[in-house]
This record gives structure tokens, C-alpha cells and sequence, in this order.
């Protein structure tokens, strides 16, 4: 997601117009000849001064699929990490007897409002609500009145029960909200996929620019380091680990992220053995710059492209990953709001179809965005496309 | 014109996506004739050539092509008459194929890449043979021997057998030579046949090409930029720019009395010798001084061998040369004879044995050692395109030595040297705004090679390792960096070691030359003595080749 946001940074509309070549602007230097002014100036229409990074952007934001997915993505995301506000069981704001309660933030007991228990208030509770919305009292709730845990004690169906005016999406096996599920199921599968492949990311470029920038037996020892590593059965590792720790996310990104950095790490080392040895590192070398300097500065900006590129495949694998070892039962703990979990019912209670088909159109919509904006950005990326 | 005409081109137009490549051009070949194309990139010879034969993809071309060698019948010849004349621009891809190779064939420039790699050579002329002649298999490999034996080739018979990366760069060319001829066409179209061999076999394939046209009788379209080439070979010339044909005529004509400015620029571009002949003294320190320097590259041993020891390559075997402030040593070779492989280890990029001493010390592992060094020693490379970082701006580029070697100047006072550096080079504001925010991508070979040489004086050295610095560049380009380095070496006494297969940027530019061959200095010299009366016979061939 690095790249995501470096590249977004650089939206401001570019200042080309003030550098743009003088009209009929053959750089005189060199006595061209007019056919390659004539071609730069075609260019310099649109990319006169844009970093190639920034001309990449542009060119991403020309494919029409891929840039209105990115926005579509981005604003679920966006949705999805204000879930409290959107889907909750605590409503936002409440007028009780002249005082005003932010029950989203703090927790009232009953007694508050006129209960009998000094336990925490639930809100869906007719009675509660009577005593809310009678006389001068009011009471706003989140669009959708139901956290991820909230069980519909007071559902007119049995679970699962089928859509319904109080459940739109109807509720699971449990009687919990399918909405408010998926939001949180959401939320929790993008994070996730970003943290994973953030760490992939780093490891991958650190290792990958190691053994390319150094080679030789560096190189050589990685190499063999990571077919090891890479032949260790992930799947039994998850497995075994499961059993021994109690499942947690942490411990899931940390054993997925062990192995995440392999593939990208082979990519990078491609493009670091390839810059290393152009002209312009060389000079850099002759001008004595240090090995790190000559990776950070010159390399390494040069070597991103594979890097940038696969960032929406590895969310998206990262996402699918997460799925099917909830589907499986490896996944996050119980409780935890997650769609391999919400799949897992589905199949369980197969003729609840409004579980299946709402997670399966929920998750294919993601990685559909994810791909159509990893393929804008290969496409944007693409040095054979450069100039289009 | 006694000979019968064999092509006219009318009116003949090439454009990709809008933009036109070639507007408008007017040229002919008689039977027998060779035309020489002569233009600098850009100018739209190549994609002329290639659209005759139709294989510019993506292009929208108009005009007439009549050409009147049409062997065999074609299948939708828009003329009843039969009489083997056929616009090449209005036929159909299936005549074109049968036209291609049989009437009209093509040489590339880069035999490596234009021959397949998975097959042998012979297989390849056997299957055009096959094709285009209806040939037997064994009739076919015959005659492909014997093709590549008419071409020169020592031992056709086994050659036919070996795979292209099996023959060196003249068989190569060689063999694709044969492979164009195979169907003894009326018209050979032979594109920059020669720019990627060595100097020392451009005017046997030149040779070969010649004795082969004229036993053919076939006419040739030779594109080229080498005016040397052209004075050689064609009977005519035509000269284009920006895509058009701005002159032709018969080619001692032209050359004695060019028309058009631009060909009177292009005959006006051979370097110049402006340099000051003796600038200092033998008493002085020598800025380089090299004894016996040994260069080599381990490579792998094949079998068990290897796995415990490395083979080695000698790259360059025994160089002992010395420079002084303010002159240019020049070396000079062919491709492989190791005077990269030279510039690499003086700038201490690859190690070496023997004396090197540059500025009075010698490479060593200690760092504060190596950074004097490399403030005084610096570089220009060959290729502008890869030369400067792509996603670095002007500024950083050229300032970058100041960080590394200066980093006590403040921004205000770097940016005020890279502004000074680039006009040293002549690059300003005034003719690019903004340009210290530019990035490469937007600047031409020339300017590329200008803003590596900002970068390279930015640290002042005193040395300046010049690897092919112009060889990238078009003739009068060229002429122009080859100025302005006269200019700077003049201006602060510079010292250059300019590497270079071409010996017209050793006559303007060298004091001294060492002429190399496969590792071995062979001769060295003042530049008059090597030039004027060369002793071994390869430096004679190399100064024949240009005179």
C-alpha cells in the first residue's frame, strides 16, 4: 500500500504548462533534427516534467476501469473503517430526560434509563426503546442498529432467519445481523491484507535487494536459504500452530508474513541484478558513492515497478488467504467478524441462501476491484506502453 | 538511363497514429543500381525500406511503388497485361509474402537478433529455399552450402551445421547475406548492413556485397548514415531529413558539390581537431601512470573442476601507458579487445594488477583513499539512456557528486554550482525552463550526453574517462560533444582517456593512442606517429578503412 499512497500524493495536477517547451520547441542545443523535437513536443503535451512515477499515475488514471475501482475500493474501505458509526447496537447520540448520552462511547447501565438491572443497556430491547422515544426523549441510531455480536434476541424468525425490515441481509445461524457481519468481516480482511502485505513488501524488497545489489555468494547463499524456507509446509505449520497458541491475528500475520516475502523477493532481485549493472549506477559508483546510498537512491526507485505492480494481486491473495483458513477453522478466533467464517455457515446451512450469496458477492466484489486495479496498474506501468 | 527501371516510388507516405514518419518521398532504382539512403535517426529511411516490403506494423501508408521485377505471376495482379510490374503498396498481404525474399529481400542490421537462434544456419537457407524454390531438402541444403561458400565462408559445408551463436559477427552477416540472396532477388534492400560490425570487417561484408551484386546484376537499396560507406559503394544518393528527401544525385556529384544545407551539414560533420597540441611538460607529474596493468574476469570451468576453481579471462593483458594534464590519451579497438574492460579498472569499477597510479595513489581498500581518487577520476559512458538515473531530476543527477564529495554546501550554494555546470555544458534555462526539475526521459541523446559530462566535471577531476562517449549519437550531433569536450579540455586542462572504436574521434581528438586488440596493446604513440605511418598491420587496416 506503500506505493499506493506515494503515487496518490503526487496528484496534485502537474504544473506543466510553465515548462513546457517554447512553440515549435526544438531544444536547440543540439541542432536536432525537427522529426525528434517533433516527437518530443507530441510528449511533452501531457508529460513535460512529471517524474516518471507521476506519468505512470496518469496513465492509471486514464484506464477508466481500474481508477474507478480504485475509488470505489477506497470508499468501501472508508466505510468500513467508520463500521462503528455505520453499524452498531449502541445508538449515536440519545436525549433521555433533558440529558444527552453518547452511548457509542460509553457504556450506561440499565438502571440509566429506567431499567432494572445494573447490567450494560441493550438498546433493542422494546422496553428500553419505549422508555427512549417516549415523551421529550429521542434517540438516533447507527443506519444499521447491530454490531458484529449483537444477537436479535427479539427476531420474529428463527435463525438464520431470512431478510427482513429489522435485518436486511437477514442474520446468521446465531441470529446475529448479516450486515453488520459482512461491514466488520470487511474490515477486518483489508486490514489484515494490507498489514500482510506491508510486511511482505519490506522483507521482500530488503531481501530481494540484498542478493541482487550484492550477487555473487550473497546471492548464492539466499538463493538456497529460500528454497528451504520456501519448501517448509505452510499449511501444516498454520496447523500445528493453531493447536499450540490460542488463535489470534497477530500470530496469523506473523506466521503468513514468514512466508509472504518469498515471491516478491525473487522480483526485486531480478531488477537489482539488472539496474545494478546500467551505465548510471556505474557512475554512481565512480563517483564514489556507498553501496547503500547507490541501493536507496539509484536502485531501488528504479527497481519498485514489480513491486508496485503486484500490490493489489498480493491484497487480494492476502484477502483469499485469510478466507479460506477462517472457511477452514485456522483462521482468526471465534467471534471475530470474518467471511471465510460467514462462508463456512453458508455451506453449513446451505439453504440459508441469503448467508452464501451476500458473502460470496461481498468478497468476489473485492477481489474483482483488487484486480481490475492491479491490471490498470500493469498496464500503467508497462515501459512497452510508455509513451501511449 | 540505360538500364531499365526497376522500382519508382511516387509520393510515398508513412504515418503512425497521425504522426507522419515519411511525407511524401520521390526516388527510383534502375536494374543494377545502388542507391544509398543516408539520413540520421529519425529521418524515416528505415521505415521507407520497411514499408516497400509492408512490414511496418501499425503504419497507414499512401503513394505508388511500381516495381517491375515481379517474377512470377501474383495472384490478383491489378494489371491484365502480365508483364511483372506491381504497385507494392496496393498489393495484398499474400502477394507481399510471395514477393518477399523471392523479388525483394532485406538485410538487418543486427545479424544476431534477425537469424533464429534455435536453428542452424544452413536450416535456414535450405527453408527459405524450400519456400520460395520448391526445393528437395537435399537440393536445398546443397544449395545453401554452396551460397554461404559464394558469401565467403571458410568450410560451408560444416558452417551450414552451426547455430548462430556459433559463427562470429562477419558470418553472421554473412550467412544472412546468403540467406537474402538465396532467390537471387532483383532488389536488396540492406539496412545499416555493416554498423554493428567491427571497422576491421565492414569493408570485407562491403567487398562481399559489392563482387555479389554486380555477379547477380541486382540493384541495392543500402540504408545508411555512413557517409564513408556510401562514397564506397552507391552510384546514387539520396539524402533525407525529417522525412523527406531533401537532395539526391549521383554520389560524386553530391559529395563534390552538395545542394542542401542539411547535406552540407552532414558532409561538414566529421570531427575536427581543435585541441592544444602541447599543453604540458614532460617534468610534471603524469595525471595517470600505468605499468603492465593486468585486467581478467574469472569465468566458470566446466566439469568437476570447477567446482573448486575459478578459469580466468584476460581482458587486458600488459598496459603501460602514461598522461599528462591536459592531454587525451586515446585507446582504440574493435569490440572485445578490452578497452572497456581498461576504463572499468582505471576507475577502479573492476580490479586489476600492476601499477596504476592516478593522481599520484592507487586504488586500495581504504575509503578515504578511494573517495580523493574518485573525486579526481570520473566518467562519461557510451549509452545516454541508461547513463542517467530515470526517476532522478536534473538537479539531483548532476549535484549528486556534491553531496558525496562536498556535503558541507548548503542547498542554495549546490544548486548555484549545477546551474554553473550545465552552462558550462551549454544547457540554460533560457533554452529549457525549468530544467534543473526535468527528468531524463525528456532530453535527446545529445543533451543526455551533456548532462552526464555536467555531472562528471561537477567534482572538478582532473581525469576524464570517456567510454565511447559519442558513438551513440548521429554525425552531427557528435560533432557537436566532441567540441564541446575540445572546448573544456582547452578551458581547465582536463585529462582524458577516450575510449573508441572510431579512429576520425582519435585524429580530432587524441594526443597520444594505444591501439588494442584482444587484450594486447599492439601499438602506441603520438597520435601522428600511429596515424601517419602505422607499423602493425592492423592499425594500418584501421586507418585504411578511414582515409
Amino acid at each position: 500500500m506503500s506505493g499506493w499512497t506515494r503515487v496518490s500524493n503526487l496528484n496534485n495536477p502537474p504544473d506543466a504548462a510553465s515548462g513546457r517547451l517554447p512553440p515549435g520547441g526544438a531544444p536547440a542545443a543540439d541542432g536536432l533534427s525537427p522529426i525528434r523535437a517533433g516527437t518530443r513536443e507530441e510528449g511533452a503535451a501531457v508529460s513535460l516534467s512529471l517524474s516518471p512515477s507521476r506519468r505512470a499515475w496518469q496513465r492509471f488514471r486514464r484506464n477508466r476501469l481500474g481508477f474507478s475501482s480504485l475509488v470505489l475500493f477506497c470508499a468501501l474501505v472508508l466505510v468500513s473503517l467508520l463500521a462503528e458509526v455505520v453499524s452498531n447496537d449502541r445508538p449515536l447520540l440519545l436525549k433521555y430526560e433533558g440529558n444527552y448520552y453518547f452511548p457509542i462511547v460509553t457504556v450506561y447501565p440499565e438502571k440509566t434509563f429506567g431499567g432494572d438491572f445494573e447490567t450494560a443497556t441493550d438498546y433493542l430491547d422494546p422496553f428500553i426503546r419505549n422508555k427512549l422515544s417516549g415523551g421529550s426523549n429521542w434517540v438516533i441510531y447507527a443506519p444499521n442498529p447491530y454490531g458484529p455480536k449483537t444477537l436479535n434476541y427479539f427476531a420474529k424468525e428463527p435463525n438464520p432467519s431470512r431478510p427482513t425490515r429489522a435485518n436486511l441481509l437477514g442474520t446468521d445461524d446465531r441470529g446475529r445481523d448479516l450486515l453488520a457481519q459482512l461491514i466488520y468481516g470487511f474490515r477486518v480482511s483489508v486490514l489484515f491484507a494490507l498489514a500482510l502485505t506491508l510486511t511482505g513488501v519490506v522483507l521482500g524488497v530488503l531481501s530481494g535487494a540484498l542478493q541482487g545489489y550484492f550477487g555473487g555468494k550473497v546471492d548464492l547463499a539466499f538463493q538456497r536459504f529460500m528454497e528451504v524456507w520456501g519448501s517448509m509446509p505452510e499449511l501444516y505449520l498454520l496447523i500445528i500452530f493453531s493447536a499450540v497458541f490460542a488463535p489470534s491475528i497477530a500470530l496469523l500475520l506473523v506466521l503468513l508474513s514468514l512466508f509472504g516475502w518469498l515471491g516478491l523477493s525473487d522480483y526485486v532481485r531480478a531488477e537489482f541484478l539488472r539496474n545494478r549493472q546500467l551505465d548510471y549506477v556505474r557512475a554512481a559508483r565512480a563517483m564514489g558513492l556507498s553501496p547503500w546510498q547507490i541501493i536507496i537512491r539509484h536502485v531501488l526507485p528504479n527497481s519498485m515497478t514489480p513491486v508496485v505492480t503486484f500490490l493489489p494481486f498480493r491484497m487480494s491473495a492476502a484477502i483469499l488467504a485469510l478466507t479460506s483458513l477462517d472457511f477452514l477453522g485456522l483462521g482468526v478466533p471465534p467471534g471475530t467478524p470474518s467471511l471465510g467464517e460467514l462462508l463456512s455457515q453458508g455451506k453449513n446451512n446451505i439453504d440459508a441462501w441469503w448467508i452464501s450469496l451476500s458473502t460470496f458477492t461481498v468478497l468476489v466484489t473485492t477481489l474483482l476491484l483488487l484486480t481490475f486495479m492491479g491490471d490498470a496498474l500493469r498496464d500503467a506501468l508497462d515501459p512497452r506502453k510508455a509513451d501511449r | 538511363m540505360s538500364a531499365p527501371k526497376l522500382l519508382d516510388v511516387k509520393g510515398l507516405r508513412v504515418s503512425f497514429a497521425g504522426k507522419e514518419v515519411v511525407r511524401g518521398i520521390d526516388f527510383s532504382l534502375a536494374a543494377g543500381e545502388k542507391l544509398a539512403l543516408v539520413g540520421e535517426s529519425g529521418s524515416g529511411k528505415t521505415v521507407t525500406a520497411l514499408s516497400l516490403l509492408g512490414l511496418v506494423q501499425g503504419a497507414q501508408t499512401s503513394g505508388r511503388a511500381v516495381f517491375w521485377g515481379v517474377q512470377d505471376k501474383l495472384n490478383d495482379l491489378n494489371n491484365a497485361q502480365g508483364d511483372a510490374q506491381a504497385d507494392l503498396l496496393a498489393l495484398s498481404e499474400r502477394d507481399l509474402r510471395a514477393v518477399r525474399g523471392r523479388d525483394i529481400a532485406m538485410i538487418f542490421q543486427e545479424p544476431m537478433t534477425a537469424l533464429n537462434p534455435l536453428f542452424s544456419v544452413g536450416n535456414q537457407i535450405a527453408e527459405v529455399l524450400q519456400l520460395k524454390e520448391g526445393l528437395s531438402p537435399t537440393q536445398a541444403h546443397q544449395a545453401a552450402v554452396a551460397l554461404l561458400a559464394d558469401t565467403g565462408i571458410a568450410e560451408a559445408e560444416r558452417r551450414s551445421h552451426s547455430f548462430p551463436h556459433q559463427l562470429s559477427g562477419g558470418q553472421r552477416q554473412r550467412a544472412m547475406i546468403a540467406m537474402a540472396l538465396a532467390c537471387q532477388p532483383q532488389l536488396l534492400l540492406a539496412d545499416e548492413p555493416t554498423t554493428a560490425l567491427d571497422v576491421s570487417l565492414r569493408s570485407q561484408i562491403l567487398d562481399l556485397l559489392s563482387a555479389l551484386q554486380q555477379k547477380n546484376g541486382m540493384a541495392v537499396l543500402l540504408i545508411t548514415h555512413d557517409l564513408n560507406l556510401v562514397r564506397r559503394f552507391a552510384d546514387r544518393i539520396a539524402v533525407m531529413e525529417n522525412g523527406f528527401i531533401v537532395e539526391q544525385g549521383r554520389v560524386a556529384e553530391v559529395f563534390a558539390n552538395p545542394q542542401h544545407p542539411y547535406t552540407r551539414k552532414l558532409m561538414d560533420s566529421r570531427p575536427v581537431r581543435d585541441v592544444t597540441e602541447a599543453f604540458s611538460s614532460a617534468a610534471s607529474a603524469p595525471v595517470m601512470q600505468s605499468q603492465n596493468l593486468r585486467v581478467s574476469y574469472p569465468v566458470p570451468i566446466s566439469g568437476f573442476r570447477g567446482w573448486f576453481k575459478k578459469g580466468e579471462f584476460v581482458a587486458v593483458k600488459s598496459a603501460s601507458f602514461s598522461l599528462f594534464k591536459g592531454r587525451t590519451l586515446g585507446v582504440i579497438g574493435e569490440s572485445g579487445s578490452g578497452k572497456s574492460t581498461l576504463a572499468l579498472a582505471v576507475l577502479g569499477l573492476h580490479p586489476s594488477q600492476g601499477a596504476l597510479q592516478l593522481a599520484g595513489k592507487t586504488w586500495s581498500r581504504d575509503a578515504t583513499n578511494n573517495k580523493a581518487i574518485r573525486r579526481a577520476v570520473q566518467v562519461v559512458f557510451q549509452d545516454p539512456f541508461s547513463s542517467l538515473s530515470p526517476r532522478m531530476t536534473i538537479e539531483e543527477i548532476v549535484g549528486e557528486g556534491l553531496r558525496v564529495h562536498q556535503p558541507e554546501l548548503s542547498v542554495e550554494q549546490r544548486h548555484q554550482r549545477v546551474v554553473k555546470a550545465l552552462e558550462d555544458v551549454g544547457m540554460t534555462e533560457t533554452q529549457f525552463p525549468r530544467l534543473l526539475q526535468r527528468y531524463p526521459h525528456e532530453f535527446s541523446g545529445g543533451q543526455r550526453q551533456r548532462i552526464a559530462i555536467a555531472r562528471a566535471l561537477m567534482v572538478e577531476p582532473d581525469l576524464l574517462v570517456l567510454d565511447e562517449p559519442t558513438s551513440a549519437l548521429d554525425v552531427t550531433v557528435q560533432k557537436q560533444v566532441l567540441e564541446l569536450l575540445q572546448r573544456l579540455q582547452r578551458e581547465r586542462g582536463l585529462s582524458y582517456l577516450l575510449i573508441t572504436h572510431d579512429v576520425d574521434v582519435i585524429r580530432a581528438m587524441a594526443h597520444d593512442v594505444l591501439v588494442m586488440q584482444a587484450g594486447e596493446v599492439l601499438e602506441s604513440g603520438t597520435v601522428d606517429a600511429v596515424l601517419l605511418s602505422p607499423k602493425h598491420p592492423y592499425t594500418q587496416l584501421l586507418v585504411r578503412q578511414t582515409s
